[in-house]
């Protein structure tokens, strides 16, 4: 029998792939990740993976070396979520896997669309405690959404076809898949199914009629509505048709930390952040509500503080989600819709009409007015909320930002009012300090025309600011905002008002000269100590035409405010500085 | 606390057992028995969980499983009349010489002594878990030396009683 060898020419500038052809296992994933569209691929090398580096070695992809596989699935990471698709990342067996593991974790929390591709020991050798075995499927089972270990290479073209269908559709979430070196070497035909079928796996969910119009009539009559709109709406690309049904409808806007962007943060009927350290108007929006209608939100408890049962205490909860697990996991919920965000807001256009709101967004209106964000300024002391609203101010709102975790994460939700959906790329979920500078790589290497900022504490810098040098090596022109305050703030916060003032390992005077660290790697390095610094050397590395690391030395004892304490309800709020 | 019985149809692939264990471990439900064996499709296993908990916990839980990728599906057998078998093997402390009072006690039980020994005999019962604990009590003062359950095999019956209008 005549072996049958056919191209297919891949879409925009891909390379032709042959099938048919006798390959090799690792020949056979980048195949595959040709087929899938697949252009860059975020790594680090190792024994269990040198098939495949060795099929990578002059191949048509883009390989990002990091320098921690930690930096290489958060930029894929960071890259998927600036872009919608799915971030590829390739790490060897045993502690190339498992430094994933943070990375898998955290994408899992948010939902983000990832394919995590871990070489392993030849099959002889699993179990054996061989060099550099780990059982990394077991490790991720809690934080995938699914993971295959491949035992035959002619299962893997249909589990990296799996792989990318389960990652992409749905609620998106980290997909695993454990090579071990003996399948990465096997031969066989190459082919592709051109098909994708899993019984026990439903990928899209377009809503009933039935629910639409219950959804339907559950906001008609609401005189006090508001929309808490999460992060499925970006993850569905939700955003114009959010627009347009709270502009028909009349219903306020407040937007998850998650949701941030998914509605223009300038908007009349934007309320800003609900939460723990949410506006004020968005928590007094939530506690006054006759209608809270959550898009892609999932209630968690840095919104009901744990407390659901007094949540939106006024409310009837109108609840959309793709993920029918979310629908009444949280809080008691009147009418669920299991659908995806888009497609329900779009079924439910043509039927819904204004709500009589106008007194309620009137009341809305005068709370923003009274009470903004605000801290105590100071023409002196530079301080951070000052560095996010320059950073806002010098961008109009149109960069992309990434942050790390802690105060300064919370003062970009805040002083950053977001205009497009994928520019605010945060751990929402998980909270991982060292996310921000490598996811703002992968977002910067999806976009390379935007301005990327990563704003991050020096704490977290410094757990992954050895990617420095990626900044260098692939001339990535990432703008890194560090909001110095030379300790862990959040910590140092919550130590200061619940556990009187007993600042326990929150010192991080000893740290790096941050702009020498960057000289080192080769990139631009600045430093503001002062407000009028911080305008003048923030100008300065906008207009550079490359990487710059801005060392942002900033009052220590700044607190992010409000601030709703843990185990309290939303009507518990601290306001703080006048 | 209800107690529920819930029929998971899954994949039977490598794994596949860990998956369903560790979400109930995840979200924080426990498993009172579990039984895993063939289904009558080729390629798939019917695991019969039997766990406790409220209606919102219950509705969590199976959403949950119908999650997992490798879970066809998810059925709460306890939602409509169901058969529920477990089977017990019972070693108790006893000598031939009591083979024939201990015989009367298993009897009522459609029970069997299935093996003899100078000290010991082995007891076989099937039945739902109710029955077998209640045998087992009886037992208990000739001394149990040991016990092996299979956990619950259950199956939704085939004809289901139309509820009732008043």
């Amino acid at each position: 029998m005549s072996v049958q060898i056919a191209e297919l020419q891949g879409k925009s500038g891909m390379p032709p792939v042959r099938f048919g052809e006798e390959v090799t296992g690792a020949e056979t994933l980048l195949r595959c990740l040709i087929l899938e569209q697949v252009e860059y691929i975020f790594g680090y090398p190792g024994g269990a993976v040198l098939p495949i580096y060795d099929s990578l070695y002059g191949s048509y992809f883009k390989h990002i070396l990091t320098r921690h596989e930690q930096g290489a699935i958060h930029a894929a990471d960071g890259y998927a979520r600036a872009t919608g698709k799915p971030g590829v990342v390739i790490a060897t067996s045993g502690p190339g896997a498992t430094n994933l593991v943070t990375g898998i974790a955290t994408a899992q929390m948010d939902s983000v669309p990832l394919v995590c591709i871990t070489g392993n020991v030849p099959q002889h050798l699993i179990g054996t405690d061989a060099f550099q075995e780990a059982n990394i499927t077991g490790i991720t089972i809690p934080i995938t959404k699914h993971s295959y270990f491949v035992r035959d290479v002619r299962d893997l073209p249909r589990i990296v076809k799996e792989a990318f269908y389960i990652a992409t559709t749905g609620r998106p979430g980290p997909v695993l898949i454990d090579i071990p070196k003996d399948v990465s070497n096997a031969r066989a035909p190459f082919t592709y199914p051109e098909t994708v079928e899993i019984r026990g796996y439903r990928a899209s969910l377009v809503p009933s009629d039935e629910d639409v119009h219950a959804f339907v009539a559950a906001i008609r009559e609401a005189k006090r509505p508001v929309i808490l709109a999460g992060g499925g709406i970006i993850s569905a690309g939700a955003d114009r048709e959010l627009l347009a049904f709270a502009e028909k409808t009349r219903i306020p806007v407040i937007n998850t930390f998650m949701g941030l962007g998914g509605f223009p943060g300038v908007h009349e009927l934007a309320l800003g952040m609900p939460g723990m350290h949410g506006s004020y108007t968005a928590n007094q929006a939530l506690l006054n509500a006759d209608c809270v209608i959550g898009l892609g939100a999932r209630f968690d408890d840095r919104i009901t503080m744990g407390r659901t049962k007094e949540f939106a205490p006024k409310a009837r909860i109108v609840h959309v989600d793709i993920d029918p697990a979310e629908l009444g996991k949280n809080v008691a919920t009147a009418v669920m819709v299991a659908g995806d965000v888009k497609s329900t807001l779009q079924k439910a256009l043509p039927f819904v009409t204004a709500c009589d709101s106008e007194a309620w967004i009137a009341q809305l209106k005068q709370w923003q007015e009274q009470h903004p964000y605000r801290y105590k300024h100071d023409d002196q002391v530079l301080k951070p909320q000052a560095v996010i609203e320059l950073l806002y101010r010098s961008t109009n709102g149109e960069a992309i930002v990434t942050t790390d975790v802690g105060q300064h994460q919370m003062w970009v939700a805040q002083y950053y009012k977001f205009k497009h959906a994928r520019s605010l790329i945060s751990s929402g979920g998980l909270g991982t300090m060292g996310f921000g500078f490598p996811a703002a790589i992968g977002a910067q290497i999806a976009h390379p025309d935007r301005t990327v900022i990563a704003v991050v504490g020096d704490g977290g810098f410094q757990m992954t600011n050895q990617e420095l040098a990626i900044l260098a090596q692939y001339n990535t022109p990432v703008k890194v905002a560090i909001i110095n305050n030379q300790c862990l703030g959040m910590v140092r916060q919550w130590q200061e008002l619940f556990y009187d003032n007993r600042y326990s390992q929150i010192d991080l005077t000893c740290s790096p000269d941050f702009v020498k660290l960057a000289e080192a790697y080769g990139v631009k390095g600045l430093r503001a100590s002062t407000p009028q610094e911080a305008e003048a050397v923030w100008a300065e590395a906008l207009r550079h035409d490359g990487p710059v690391v801005v060392d942002f030395r900033v009052a220590q004892e700044e607190n992010v405010y409000p601030m709703v304490a843990a185990g309290s309800t939303l009507d518990q709020m601290v306001l703080g500085d006048e | 606390m209800q107690r529920h019985t819930i029929a998971v149809l899954v994949n039977d692939y490598p794994g596949v057992l860990t998956r369903v264990a560790n979400l109930f471990g995840q979200r924080g439900f426990n498993i009172d028995s579990i039984t895993v064996g063939a289904s009558e499709e080729p390629g798939l296993s019917r695991m019969i969980i039997t766990t406790g908990g409220d209606e919102q916990k219950i509705d969590q839980l199976m959403k949950q499983l119908s999650k997992l990728i490798d879970v066809i599906s998810v059925t709460n057998l306890s939602e409509n009349p169901f058969v529920s078998r477990e089977l017990a093997l019972i070693k108790v402390s006893a000598t031939p010489s009591q083979l024939a009072e201990l015989n009367g006690i298993v009897e009522p039980f459609r029970a069997a002594i299935v093996d003899v020994g100078p000290t010991s005999l082995i007891v076989q019962v099937t039945g739902d878990t109710e029955k077998i604990d209640a045998l087992l009590v009886l037992l208990q003062s000739y001394g149990v030396l040991e016990l092996t359950r299979t956990g619950t095999l259950a199956m939704a019956r085939s004809v289901v009683p139309s509820p009732v209008t008043v």
